[in-house]
């Protein structure tokens, strides 16, 4: 079942990146081609951008073909590059795992598109015995340079199996890259980077992100990118708003709510630095704990069930390098460890600005706030 | 039909797994201008048994139109209608006795309300409320699934347990044309072949997988083809002909339960409308495609039959048409009216006991409601 509501979130830009012109900056007080442009046509671009750069890129799976995939992100890409470039397959993910595993022994960047996240399952087996663990078999002698798109997590009132996030079950996969993006540009820069990466990417986009806009110049960004000048988004997270009395941590969905819980607290007088994640695997420790040690507090914000997750991990990295410089215990802010709910329920489950702000004031404030 | 067991499919010279071919024509027993077709295996069923099947039919029609406006309305999150694949949906459910259980998908409402599920219990699903809103056991019903053919696979354990206690049950699987390529639905047929078990799988080939058409998926002759490479029998009915289906379950449930193992029935019909009210259709298939299944109806030819044996006239069209309008009202009155579902079930069903941490969150989120509740 396909669900999709419109729900376009609030466009969560990372300002201390090179000069962006966001919605508050007007295209016209740049010579740039920005414009508004969504998180959906921003991968839609990047797909063809380098398809087009290099003929082994492909794209296949279910109902990308002439339908364009469900979310319309290969949308075009038959058309301009014909069937044999962008197909949909049988319907078996095992299939396009397993396939795409082949193509990139023999020549071939594959990009593959798993429906929804839930879908992803029936190619778990491929994903962990085979693309994680081939390179290292072998020696790195056969290298699997592929991309697993995966449309995940909620906030969309999509029925079950349409909304898990799964990003935990990856990045506790050795030989995985794993990446969620929360910007419109890193949608852009991040999926060529994955593209291009010799190594396989599991590339985890949130589908609530999929209709938020902000206003970029696509052709600047692939000339950066393709001149090899655009700054490196793999390894490296961001400071997407600076702040003072503490550190939110959050990456694909949950960053836009990150930055409006900071938007709330900066009302309240109180001063909150948000930083996207955006690569979850390999992690940056350094910009995270550089944060946290300025701001003595931190809070990880995160969709997936709490549990042994990615949340989980990040805290422990946090509490391990920073002890000395913490004021209070690192929290977190995730799902509940429940089955993703049914739409009416959801919004009891999602990580809420208020809920963030719940926990913030429970860091252990010396004024006693 | 006479389907042939396991040892007959052993074969000799040049004819292994003949016997378990399908026919090379799906079996019709009613055309699509309402004309009886003589079959010299399967026969019509008895009238009474069209007459009902036929109330059936318009309900369930019905019952799609009345799902797509309450979408349009905003009281479903979303409808996977079965409009042009009734005569399927009905014939699942009324094939089957109340012994036997019946595996469903998200495209077979109708079949699970033909069944008896009671309307407002099933819509619990699609109206966001919950995952599954009636109790699986009252009348031997799965859940609807929606990870594609993975049911199947339970279809063949629940009919394995019941051979092993000596049950008189058989279970019906449905799966769409688009869900046999994945890895489950062979599984499963090898697994229910292996054990010879009393399952009947039922494919309703629509043509489609949301826009991924049949010869994208296949390139077998048939999808009941594939029943013979894992050594059961395989057959191919026309799927908007109400008398052939019932003829065709009928002979493989009857199979089935008195030990024959299980079967494949592969039934020809068309999904006349998007995948889902979130789909646009237009992208991947032209009106004049869908236009071509229109006289092939499944209503319509049974109707000019049946008025053709005087069995229905005005007064009995009326009858059926008032009950399926208030069967209709009903959904609407249950789906307009708002239910509240308490968010601490979010928390009570994980585990049969509530974990130490399950009982902090759902005090979190009691707490959370609470002072909201204060502040409004
Ligand atoms: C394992 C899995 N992969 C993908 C999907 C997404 N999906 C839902 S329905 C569908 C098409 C199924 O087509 P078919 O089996 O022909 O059934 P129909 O919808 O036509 O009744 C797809 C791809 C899913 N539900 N489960
Ligand atoms: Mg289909």
């Amino acid at each position: 079942m396909t669900q999709i509501s419109e729900r376009a979130a609030a466009p969560a830009t990372a300002p201390n990146l090179p000069a962006v012109p966001s919605a508050a900056q007007p295209a016209a007080t740049t010579q740039s081609a920005a414009t508004a442009v969504t998180f959906a046509k921003a991968l839609n671009t990047a797909l063809a951008d380098a398809m087009e750069a290099d003929s082994s890129v492909l794209m296949f799976g279910e109902d990308v073909g002439p339908l364009g995939g469900v979310f319309r992100i290969t949308d075009g890409l038959t058309a301009r590059f014909g069937p044999g470039r962008c197909f949909d397959t049988p319907l078996a993910e095992a299939g396009i795992m397993g396939m795409a595993v082949g193509m990139a022994m023999n020549g071939m960047r594959p990009v593959v598109e798993m429906q929804f996240d839930a879908f992803a399952y029936p190619a778990f087996e491929q994903v962990v015995s085979h693309v994680a663990k081939l390179p290292n078999r072998t020696k790195g002698r056969v290298l699997l340079p592929m991309v697993i798109r995966i449309p995940y997590a909620g906030g969309i009132g999509g029925v079950e199996h349409h909304c898990d996030s799964s990003e935990s079950y990856y990045a506790h996969t050795p030989g995985l890259t794993v990446l969620a993006p929360a910007t419109v540009r890193d949608a852009y820069l991040m999926l060529r980077e994955a593209i291009a990466l010799p190594d396989p990417v599991v590339f985890l986009e949130p589908k609530k992100l999929y209709w938020s806009k902000e206003v970029v110049d696509l052709g600047e960004l692939r000339r950066t990118f393709e001149e090899g000048s655009a700054p490196r988004t793999i390894g490296s997270a961001v400071v997407a708003r600076s702040g003072t009395d503490a550190t939110l941590i959050a990456y694909g969905p949950s960053v836009p709510t990150a930055m409006a819980a900071a938007a709330a607290a900066s009302e309240e007088g109180r001063s909150l630095e948000v930083i996207d994640v955006r690569s979850l695997v390999p992690f940056d420790d350094e910009t995270v704990c550089a944060s946290v040690r300025r701001t003595g507090r931190a809070v990880v914000i995160a969709e997936t069930p709490g549990f042994a997750s990615v949340a989980a991990e990040i805290v422990a990295r946090v509490q391990e390098r920073c002890f000395h410089s913490l004021a209070a215990p690192v929290r977190r802010v995730t799902g509940f460890d429940i089955p993703y709910p049914a739409p009416k329920l959801e919004h009891h489950f999602l990580p809420s600005v208020d809920r963030i702000l719940d926990t913030v004031d429970e860091l252990q404030w010396e004024d006693g706030q | 039909m006479t389907i042939p067991t396991n040892s007959d499919s052993t074969g000799t010279e040049g004819g292994v797994g003949k016997q378990l071919l399908p026919s090379p024509v799906p079996v019709q027993l009613i055309d699509q201008h309402g004309e009886a077709r003589a079959d010299a295996r399967y026969a019509l069923p008895d009238p009474q048994a069209l007459l009902t099947g036929y109330a059936r039919l318009i309900s369930g029609r019905r019952i799609n139109d009345q799902a797509n406006a309450l979408v349009r309305q905003g009281r479903l999150a979303v409808y996977p209608s079965s409009h042009g694949q009734e005569a399927c949906q009905v014939s699942a459910a009324l094939v089957l006795q109340s012994q036997d259980w019946l595996f469903p998908t998200y495209r077979d409402t109708v079949a699970v309300i033909t069944r008896g599920v009671d309307p407002l219990e099933v819509f619990t699903l699609l109206r966001g409320d919950w995952h599954s809103g009636y109790d699986p056991y009252e009348l031997h019903v799965a859940p609807q699934a929606t990870p594609l053919a993975t049911q199947l696979l339970h279809a063949v354990g629940v009919a394995h347990a019941a051979k092993l206690r000596g049950e008189d049950t058989v279970v019906l699987a449905l799966c769409g044309d688009g869900a046999t390529s994945e890895g489950d639905f062979h599984e499963a047929l090898n697994f229910a072949a292996v054990f010879h078990v009393p399952v009947v799988f039922f494919v309703q080939n629509n043509e489609y997988a949301i826009s991924v058409p049949l010869k994208n998926q296949s390139v077998a002759p048939s999808l009941a083809h594939k029943a013979i490479g894992y050594g059961m029998p395989g057959e191919r009915v026309d799927g908007n002909d109400l008398a052939a289906l019932l003829s065709v379950l009928g002979a493989a449930v009857d199979s089935a339960r008195s030990g024959g193992g299980p079967a494949l029935i592969e039934a020809h019909t068309y999904r006349m409308q998007a995948h889902t009210n979130a789909d646009d259709a237009t992208r991947y298939r032209s009106a004049e495609d869908v236009d071509k299944w229109i006289p092939k109806d499944p209503i319509s030819r049974l109707r000019t039959y049946l008025r053709g044996l005087s069995l229905l006239d005005d007064a009995v069209e009326e009858q059926f048409a008032a009950d399926a309008e208030a069967l209709a009202a009903s959904i609407r009155a249950g789906l307009n009216a708002d239910v509240e579902v308490d968010p601490q079930e979010l928390f009570a069903h994980v585990y049969t006991q509530k974990t130490a941490q399950l009982r902090e969150q759902a005090d979190l989120l009691r707490d959370e409601l609470s002072r909201e509740a204060v502040q409004s």
